[in-house]
């Protein structure tokens, strides 16, 4: 039913199962985190955190037990990557997995895979048998003794604040996904209390190949700031929608052309916790010092109406904010009346800078990532589209 | 009658606590196991998943409540969820969507009297690319239009 989404080469073709393991294990755990370190790779799921930075706060810690988690979450509205690795080079990440847990000096990597790609569950189980077959996981991995690292899958329920990696940890736990304060950290203190790393499918993915291309050749290409390759999610308003690894730092324009969307109105970047871009700032640069993002790009054409797509957004937060604090909470649904009033040609001026307050308070004030980022779409769309929005005449409804 | 399911109940769940563990990280598997295997978490299944588990059942409710993919309220053989975000949405999603309630004469967050079909929305499901989305029980479809709904639930009319 699900038709192959790859639009272009993409580098994880050229590395085999296992070769990024083999030539990972074959130095010291702390010269592989420096390798992971000088590729410069940051956290592939959005946030960007420094991946080789996460990797030694980790193993620095001692303990008994430690975990490694593949955040399999993928729940970012216009994000599919991580399904299209998955399909597609499964061996990869649990290569990253393992060499990970080398690094880290755990024996336990779970896969924490969202409740809607149930469908994958069964292929990763049988990619997961073959590897303790070949000794690639399970005891003696690889022949190195004493390493017995190996992955379970464990199934999501549906929720998009899981992403976040404190609530995920909560859902692993058996309870409701609501974000930890930290710190600690997960590195000190995350699964039952325990030191545990927890990086996005296709970090894990970029990791075994790293150890294969080698992090000179990853750090070479993007960016200074932000190294490497990176896949792209891209839908909506564009000839060819699907999966395409660009260097991170690309601009939008360029990344429109190769999509075939140009003359686009805007570009929706990092999903709904991204930021609209309007297309007079189509130069701007896709890495972590511009636009972030996670790989979700979402085109609107010149037809679509920017209040319909901050609707969209906000319905998607009201119902996916776990509740816990307030701003998120009222905040989001606050926002979305605040739309459809703007929708009804029915706004003040006063009360729309009354909600651009809310928004930047939401922002500051929220508890997770989750709080603190829903309000960007709406504030890039109020400030870059003003005239569009504002003072529409009433509508029949 | 009634005391026969309550004992039916009990001894899944006790066999689904043999399996996953008596730990609180093994409730939402046991969970998600039960739903699959009955559709519907009862008020007594929470109470008594958190007997075996030793915790309290307003815990038990506060996790079933709040993941979408577990319910407290009945579902039909077949959970159709339709995502609804930007992408599918710009799709097209409102027509499938229309065309699915009237051909089972049922609204979104309703199951068919005969207990075969629920109506759910969907978040963002990651198939962005091939919109608009939806999924029944685990199969995913993609690309659905108004004129493929009726195909597609013929599918499942037969199945049991």
């Amino acid at each position: 039913m699900i038709q192959e989404s790859i639009r272009n080469q993409i580098t994880f073709s050229q590395i085999a199962a296992a070769e990024g393991l083999k030539a990972g294990l074959q130095i010291t755990p702390e010269a592989l985190i420096d390798q992971v370190r000088e590729s410069g790779i940051r956290g592939r799921g959005g946030a960007g955190f420094p991946t080789g930075l996460k990797w030694a706060f980790t193993a620095a810690e001692k303990s008994d037990k430690k975990y490694v988690i593949c955040n399999a979450d993928e729940g970012e509205p216009g994000t599919f990557k991580d399904r299209v690795i998955f399909e597609n080079w499964a061996d990869l990440v649990f290569d990253g997995m393992a060499l990970a847990g080398y690094a880290i000096g755990a024996d336990e990597g779970i896969v924490y895979l969202r409740a809607e790609y149930t469908f994958l569950r069964e292929k990763l189980e049988k990619c997961l048998a073959e590897r303790r077959k070949k000794v690639l996981l399970g005891e003696n991995c690889l022949g190195m003794k004493g390493f017995n690292f190996d992955i379970h899958i464990h199934m999501g329920s549906g929720a998009y604040v899981c992403g976040e990696e404190t609530a995920l940890i909560e859902a692993l736990e058996g309870k409701r996904g609501e974000a930890r304060n930290r710190p600690p950290f997960p590195a000190a203190s995350g699964y039952l209390g325990k030191p545990t790393l927890v990086n996005n499918v296709e970090t894990f993915a970029w990791i075994a190949t790293i150890m294969v291309k080698g992090s000179d050749w990853f750090r070479g290409l993007g960016t200074e700031k932000s190294s490497g390759l990176k896949l792209f999610s891209i839908s909506g308003d564009v000839e060819s929608p699907g999966v395409y690894e660009f260097p991170m730092g690309i601009s939008v324009n360029q990344l429109l052309t190769e999509v075939g969307g140009r003359g686009a109105k805007a570009v929706q970047i990092g999903g709904a916790s991204g930021t609209c871009v309007p297309s007079a700032e189509f130069d701007r640069a896709i890495a972590y010092e511009d636009v972030a993002t996670g790989g979700s790009i979402i085109v609107f054409g010149q037809q679509r109406d920017l209040l319909d797509v901050a609707e969209n957004f906000l319905e998607f937060f009201e119902d996916e904010s776990c509740g816990q604090c307030t701003p998120c909470r009222i905040g989001n649904s606050k926002l979305l009346e605040g739309v459809r009033l703007l929708k009804k040609g029915e706004c003040s001026a006063k009360y729309l800078n009354e909600l651009c307050k809310l928004a930047e308070t939401m922002q500051i004030a929220s508890k997770c990532g989750l709080g603190q980022s829903s309000p960007n779409a709406f504030l890039s769309i109020v400030k870059h589209f003003r005239k569009e929005i504002f003072n529409r005449e009433p509508v029949a409804v | 009658m009634l005391i026969s399911q309550h004992e039916q109940t009990l001894d899944q769940l006790q066999g689904l606590v043999e399996k996953h563990g008596d730990q609180r990280n093994a409730l939402i598997p046991i969970l998600q196991d039960f739903r699959d295997q009955s559709g519907q978490i009862t008020d007594y299944a929470m109470q008594a998943v958190a007997n075996l588990l030793k915790i309290e059942p307003s815990e038990v409710y506060g996790v079933v409540s709040f993941y979408s993919f577990l319910s407290e309220r009945p579902q039909g053989n077949f959970v159709i969820r339709l995502c609804r975000t930007i992408s599918c949405d710009m799709a097209g999603k409102q027509a499938v969507a229309r065309q699915l309630e009237n051909d089972l004469g049922i609204t979104f967050g309703e199951t068919t009297k005969d207990g075969r079909f629920s109506l759910e929305w969907a978040n963002c499901m990651g198939v962005c690319d091939q919109g608009p989305a939806m999924l029944v029980n685990e199969t995913l479809y993609t690309k659905v239009s108004p004129e493929k709904v009726g195909e597609i639930l013929d599918s499942f009319k037969s199945r049991a």
